[in-house]
């Protein structure tokens, strides 16, 4: 498990000091939010109401945007030949890929939500709520994001092809992470979205190293 | 005693006389060990290979035989199927047919978890620093006293000074090199090396070659795909004749 640790580390070092990739994710994650009271217009109730919704689309394309970085410069740079060679298994190389990408992009997005909440007349009593969704969500964002990137590796330019892949994917995080906001505020509380949200990340964690693995073995060749 | 073959292997075991409860501790070195065993012969044996890339049959029927202690050298146009080949021993393509059989080492691992493996990239990681990156590969493939082999494969690929550098600023010759001192930090009997030599100078490509004599010198086996001699103490040529008959430069085509 040593070289796993390794591994994490590295990524996270590599991440914080090229800098560029999270200060992009996290740009966008503003812009996009900045920009929707600016194109819905002053309407406060309408932007409260549907800012989770917004805030969550938002973190997701956001995440999109840096999850081609995963196995990319890997690949071009002959890393990947070497992984293969180590006795970690490659399900295990992708597993502590994703993991860094958690801890570098998903952790980030997830506290910046509240901050842009602000800009969407998000009720405050929620912010506890929307930050524990996204920090529980956001595990199946990388790990289910990392099939994706280990599937468009080869393709040049694949950035969209990556996004086709993966969005629909993150289709159960949206639903039950939007889901677990509006329970919140209803008498029913926020206990069985928040399970099954928490059941998708978990799901994600246990297969998206695998076939992101399986994908990985094909781009070897 | 060490039989010797002509190739300077040691071969055959000294015999063990007195073993105490428990057996002698392995690290022992071997005048303190009556029982150091010399690493078994490794042979890496291929039969048959049948492998296709892109719809062509690149490797048709082709068989080798390496034995620890040499390094074997593919020649071959390109286009001949020199990656191929290397790719498909470490185990990364597949084959239509054919066996690929390492003997004598560790049967619980496959021969990629046995081989290094070099090939266009050198692996190298631009905001890491020269030391960094070794460092890694040191911890990342589990060696023991990564932090003394990282030193001595800086010191044998002439890295030293330039230690504490990012490897951004690297030329693409000290980037070959920074990829190639990755063979020295963590021991594994297989050496695949694809081009090693590319942009490296004269006296890099003698460090090359003087790593590689040690490396044979130790029963390890080397497989390099290269158009240079290198001036290796142990070795032996594989021609690859080209499969396509398009790659083929004929010689009435050479003079034109």
């Amino acid at each position: 498990m040593n070289a796993f640790w390794t591994l994490v580390g590295r990524d996270i070092r590599l991440a914080v000091r090229e800098g560029g990739a999270l200060g992009t994710a996290l740009g966008f994650f503003l812009i996009v939010v900045a920009m929707m009271p600016l194109g819905l217009g002053p309407d406060l109730n309408l932007l409260s109401r549907i800012a989770p919704g917004i805030l969550w689309i938002a973190l997701l394309l956001a995440a999109l945007l840096s999850l081609g970085r995963i196995f990319e410069t890997d690949y071009e740079d002959g890393t990947l030949d070497v992984f293969a060679t180590a006795s970690l298994p490659l399900e295990l190389v992708a597993a502590a890929k994703a993991l860094a990408h958690w801890l570098t992009t998903g952790i980030p997005l997830a506290l910046l939500a509240p901050v842009l909440g602000v800009l969407l007349n998000l009720d405050v009593k929620t912010y506890p709520v929307l930050m524990a969704t996204m920090l529980v969500g956001t595990p199946a964002v990388s790990f289910l994001g990392a099939i994706g990137a280990a599937l468009t590796v080869k393709a040049r330019r694949g950035g969209l092809l990556l996004a086709l892949i993966v969005l629909p994917l993150y289709v159960p995080t949206l639903i039950f992470g939007i889901s677990v906001i509006s329970a919140s505020a209803g008498p029913s509380g926020v206990g069985s979205s928040f399970l099954i949200l928490m059941a998708i990340s978990l799901i994600s964690i246990a297969l998206g190293p695998l076939a992101a693995a399986a994908a990985l073995r094909i781009q070897l060749q | 005693m060490h039989r010797k073959t002509e190739a300077g292997v040691n071969i055959g075991r000294r015999p063990c006389a007195v073993v105490p409860p428990g057996g002698w501790p392995r690290r022992l070195p071997p005048p303190f060990n009556p029982c150091f065993h010399e690493p078994a012969i490794v042979k890496l044996v291929a039969e048959n290979l049948v492998v296709d890339r892109g719809g062509r049959t690149i490797l048709d029927g082709l068989s080798l035989a390496a034995i620890g202690g040499e390094a074997l050298l593919l020649t071959g146009p390109n286009g001949a199927g020199k990656t191929t080949l290397l790719r498909t021993l470490a185990g990364f393509l597949p084959q239509v047919s054919g066996t690929i059989r390492f003997e004598g080492g560790d049967a619980d691992k496959t021969i990629a978890e046995q081989a290094h493996v070099v090939g266009h990239g050198n692996g190298v990681k631009a905001n890491l620093t020269v030391h960094e990156n070794l460092l890694f590969w040191a911890a990342f493939l589990e060696t023991e006293a990564a932090a003394e082999r990282v030193r001595t494969a800086l010191t044998h690929f002439g890295l030293d000074a330039l230690d504490h550098y990012p490897a951004a600023y690297l030329s693409a010759g000290q980037k070959r090199r920074l990829g190639l001192a990755r063979l020295l930090v963590a021991h594994r009997p297989l050496w695949f090396l694809d081009e090693p030599t590319m942009s490296l100078d004269t006296a890099s490509t003698t460090r090359l070659a003087v790593a590689i004599d040690a490396h044979t010198a130790g029963g390890g086996l080397v497989l390099a795909a290269t158009h240079l001699p290198l001036g290796l103490a142990r070795a032996r040529t594989f021609d690859l004749p080209s499969a396509l008959p398009g790659f083929r430069t004929t010689a009435a085509e050479a003079r034109l």
